[in-house]
């Protein structure tokens, strides 16, 4: 059974003018211990899609469809307390910036052992023990000491090993990282994501990797989910996602990212941009900027379908009639 | 988008016609008019205030009679009560005072001198704070830091006790004989005087943020001089906020100057605000003679309230955050 | 850090000097000292001579520093109107003016910040509407027309509580004298603390309202929702100690307010205390009292701003590190 299965979710932002589709039908799953990289560019709902999940979605958001499930049982919809058992202990959340994730008024250590408190059964002083084991664990060099710091006077890097030692103190099953790298310095991110990756492997914990940076996917996933205006256009591993993409809009992101051995006078690059949740098109909502498009693009949305290969799926009517063995 | 091009074509509105229903349409799809709609507490301030201003410019017309033309007055009917009390009449429908004058008409009165104070003091505040805000923000320099320490620090002090020391100086400088006179442009004065460092501040910080985009820098290209730069492109741009402020102002002027008046270094008596008539009531409370200083007291609320709420509404609307 | 402090305390003696000077150069050149003592009859000479001896011939500079060692000992002159050292007077009016700012702050804040968090907490409750829409009150009503009207429920038509003065007064520590002992002093301090405090009760309620509701918006807040923590723990913990710096800010500010709103207060119900005596100045062109009464409240203002500054320092741990940098 997967760890968290995603099926058929829909996300619907009603406004006074008409109601936004902010994801539009996506259905995915993750195994124990697997990492999913979710990519796509900004806009294409990912980030909704992991808020969604722990139940944290903003309102007027809400989930108008489908179900989400951890370990088989149904998580969207619980009410507010069970929900809030499951957040932390067992699934773990990372966001984008490390600055404003931290209570600035209070010292790292006591938001750790608040959180580790709040999961487990230890006491206070275990707590404390815990917590510095565990900013010893990320990196954080002198943790003794450095515990009873407060954020402001960490460095952009160490903020996010505190971060993630406050996601994985309650020892998640699941962690949904939202663009953990974007606002790091370049020579920093490898690092962290190195990081994040050693710890995962260790408590065999999943990740769901949100991201736009193509980079970082390579560098950990293990399965790849291209999100394209609400919807998935591709999920496939990661080999095959990236050396041979199948759905024409991968295609296309994968000849757009440079390759430093390569000689390219100009850079390909996909015409057009992606739609805004009020003007997808009907049909196939890649189909105005798509190289391979037919009539039937532009009629019927495509569901995700075998494309030959049996670990990877495609939205794209080209595979229409393939079965899985080619 | 698809939507109003077609509707229009489709119903076949053409020409003139459609200019008009066009501009009543986007007036109306605004979101402004949208959020005003939804919004009954601020159809009603806007009423009230509308009723308000009407009925204080037009007083001297709608007022049965002048309360203070000394030869109307009837002592004989001093303290008469209002007219859903027993010996109220019609005639004086919110009763009189101690000397016969319609409370109805010198509330309307009242109405006139608090308005007419509340609007000239926002307007003198926002001349002064606006052009020293704009001067500051776009040339910067010695000027900007100057105003801005000396406006910092009147803000310290809240208007009110600035009003009260201004108008107080004023009058042991001013002889004798020229207070009366004076008294209400000394009092538009204070009030002004006591509110113009915000006009500053916030006109200040929009004609920074203008004065870096790019259509200034093409301006000072071509060579437009920095005084039309400020009045023709600054200071539109800054006044959303602005305007914002000075519907509120407006609201406080007229509570500082009824407290003022209140107090009795106001207005002078023969042109009574409401803060002077609910001070002249206040003596006939204990005596059962209510009513002479509660109308008053009602009419001042109504009107502070009623600005008071549409500028919230103009704030929330203009307000990018809460949209 | 202790740079910081050296810093605020000399800003605070340049404010204060500042002060001094206007006030200074209202009490001597405003209307005419002399005038304003003798009779109609006295001579020219007379007054020549008393000018003289008051030593309004002396250069500025002189009589200027007479002045300030003068408002250090608290001598400020003898009152025009009531022919006493205004020393004496402020002394007996101070205690009462304190006694009512001190309850109405409290009141105040005891009310205010708690009203304030559960209307963040709870934003579209009947309850937080219902308080919101009160508040608006306390904002638009003047405050002599809320002491009116709290005079005429309570007064007028209830009689249970006085409508002027403060009741039976008792001396304590030498030459306070207090109305919070006397069943009428508690009485009559009532309806001023609730007229007083009322303004000051809204604002603080609004401002503790809209920080609540944009830290609960904040990143940090929401990455403690997503680790699980009790909503309790958010909501008491996390959110509440950040919006108490803005609270202090606010409080701070406030202390003009209360000072002007004291006067008015302090008229409507003829408390005897320092705004009552102000505005009576004015009303007679008392410029001694004037003078007075403007360095007081300066002193005050720049004492209650440095306390302020300092809780800073205590409750946000960022600006102790910033202020100390940017001071070497």
């Amino acid at each position: 059974m997967a760890l968290l299965e995603v099926d058929h979710l829909r996300i619907e932002f009603p406004t006074r003018r008409s109601t936004l589709v902010a994801v539009d039908d996506i259905s995915f799953s993750i195994d124990q211990g697997e990492v999913l990289g979710i990519v796509g560019e900004s806009g294409a709902g990912k980030s909704i899609t992991g808020a969604a999940i722990i139940g944290l979605l903003e309102p007027p958001g809400r989930i108008a469809h489908g179900a989400i499930l951890l370990e088989g049982r149904q998580i969207n919809g619980l009410p507010n307390e069970a929900m809030r058992r499951i957040r932390g202990a067992r699934i773990g959340v990372i966001f984008q910036d490390p600055l404003t994730s931290l209570n600035p008024l209070y010292t790292i250590g006591r938001q750790l052992v608040q959180t580790i408190l709040t999961h487990t059964a230890l006491n206070a002083a275990q707590a404390r023990k815990f917590a510095v084991d565990l900013l010893n664990d990320v990196g954080i060099p002198a943790a003794k000491h450095r515990i009873d710091s407060y954020p402001h006077v960490f460095s952009g890097g160490m903020r996010q090993r505190v971060v993630i030692a406050l996601a994985l103190c309650a020892n998640p099953d699941l962690i949904i990282a939202d663009e953990p790298t974007t606002a790091l310095d370049v020579s920093i991110q490898a690092q962290i994501i190195a990081l994040l990756r050693r710890l995962c492997r260790e408590h065999n914990t999943a990740i769901m990797l949100i991201t736009h940076d193509m980079g970082v996917i390579a560098e950990t996933a293990d399965r790849v989910a291209v999100m394209y205006a609400g919807r998935i256009a591709e999920i496939g591993s990661l080999r095959d996602v990236v050396k041979k993409p199948k759905h024409p809009y991968t295609v296309g992101l994968m000849a757009s990212i440079p390759v430093i051995d390569e000689e390219n006078d100009e850079l390909p690059h996909i015409k057009g941009s992606m739609p805004g949740l009020l003007e997808i098109p009907p049909g196939c909502a890649f189909n105005p900027r798509c190289p391979d498009v037919f009539d039937r693009c532009r009629r019927e949305r495509p569901d995700l379908m075998p494309t030959g290969n049996p670990n990877q799926i495609a939205a794209c009517w080209k595979y229409n009639g393939t079965n899985t063995n080619g | 988008m698809v939507d109003r091009e077609s509707k229009m074509e489709i119903s076949g509105i053409s020409g003139r016609k459609g200019k008009i229903g066009g501009w009543v349409r986007r007036v109306t799809d605004h979101d402004i008019f949208y959020s005003f709609t939804r919004s009954p507490v601020t159809i009603l301030a806007c009423f009230a205030t509308l009723v308000i201003l009407l009925s204080s410019v037009f007083a001297p017309w709608l007022t049965p009679h002048d309360p203070f033309n000394p030869a109307s007055l009837d002592l004989m009917e001093a303290f008469t009560p209002p007219v859903w009390i027993e010996d109220g009449t019609w005639k004086y429908p919110l009763g009189t005072d101690d000397q016969g004058r319609d409370i109805l008409s010198t509330i309307m009165y009242g109405n006139r001198i608090s308005l007419i104070v509340g609007f000239f003091a926002v307007l003198f505040s926002m001349l002064i704070g606006v052009t020293l805000g704009t001067v500051s923000g776009y040339v910067g320099g010695w000027f900007e830091v100057v105003t801005m320490r000396l406006a910092d620090a009147q803000l310290t002090v809240p208007p009110i006790l600035i009003a009260l020391l201004v108008d107080g100086v004023a009058r042991t400088t001013l002889p004798r004989e020229l207070q009366e006179d004076m008294a209400i442009y000394v009092l538009i004065f204070s009030i002004g005087i006591a509110a113009w460092p915000q006009y500053a501040r916030v006109t200040r910080s929009g004609a920074m943020v203008e004065r870096n985009k790019e259509y200034i820098a093409a301006a000072q290209v071509i060579g437009i001089r920095p005084v039309r730069i400020m009045l023709g492109h600054i200071v539109p741009n800054v006044m959303g906020p602005t305007l914002v402020m000075a519907t509120i102002g407006v609201a406080l002027a007229v509570i500082i100057e009824a407290t003022l008046s209140f107090l009795g270094i106001g207005v002078p008596p023969t042109t009574p605000s409401l803060g002077t008539l609910i001070r002249i009531g206040n003596d006939f409370l204990f005596s059962g003679e209510w009513w002479i200083t509660i109308f008053p007291v009602v009419a001042l609320v109504v009107l502070v309230l009623a600005v008071n709420l549409i500028g919230d509404w103009l704030r929330d609307t203009f307000n990018p955050k809460l949209r | 850090m202790i740079f910081y402090i050296i810093k605020r305390v000399f800003q605070a003696a340049a404010v204060m000097i500042l002060v001094a000077f206007i006030s200074f150069v209202l009490f001597n050149y405003v209307g005419d000292p002399v005038n304003n003592m003798v009779g109609q009859e006295a001579t020219i000479e007379d007054r020549e001579a008393l000018r003289d001896r008051l030593g309004l011939n002396d250069p500025v500079i002189v009589q200027f520093s007479r002045f300030v060692i003068h408002a250090l000992e608290g001598n400020f002159g003898i009152s025009y109107r009531m022919q006493r050292p205004v020393k004496d007077l402020i002394a007996e009016r101070l205690p009462a003016t304190l006694e009512l700012v001190f309850s109405s702050a409290v009141l105040a804040l005891v009310l205010g910040i708690p009203l304030g968090i559960y209307t963040g907490l709870h934003r579209d409750s009947w309850l937080s509407r219902l308080i919101l829409s009160s508040s608006l009150a306390g904002v638009s009503l003047p405050t002599f027309v809320i002491g009116i009207l709290l005079i005429y429920v309570f007064s007028v038509s209830l009689n249970v509580l006085p409508s002027y003065g403060r009741g039976d007064v008792v001396k304590i520590f030498g030459s306070w004298t207090t109305g919070l002992l006397t069943t009428s002093g508690l009485k009559a301090i009532i309806l001023p603390s609730i007229t007083l405090c009322l303004y000051q009760l809204t604002l603080i309620l609004r401002i503790v309202r809209a920080e609540m509701l944009e830290v609960l918006l904040t990143d940090y807040i929401k990455f403690a929702r997503a680790r699980g923590l009790t909503d309790r723990a958010i909501n008491f913990g996390h959110a509440l100690k950040n919006t108490l710096v803005p609270v202090i800010t606010v409080t701070g500010l406030q202390v003009g307010s209360l000072i002007a709103f004291s006067i008015i207060t302090e008229t409507v119900f003829q408390w005897p205390g320092m705004g009552f005596l102000f505005i009576q100045a004015v009303l007679f062109a008392d410029v001694p009292i004037m003078a007075a009464y403007m360095v007081l409240m300066a002193l005050f203002f720049v004492i209650i701003n440095l306390i302020v500054d300092l809780l800073y320092f205590v409750v946000d741990p960022r600006l102790r590190i910033e202020r100390t940098m940017t001071n070497g």
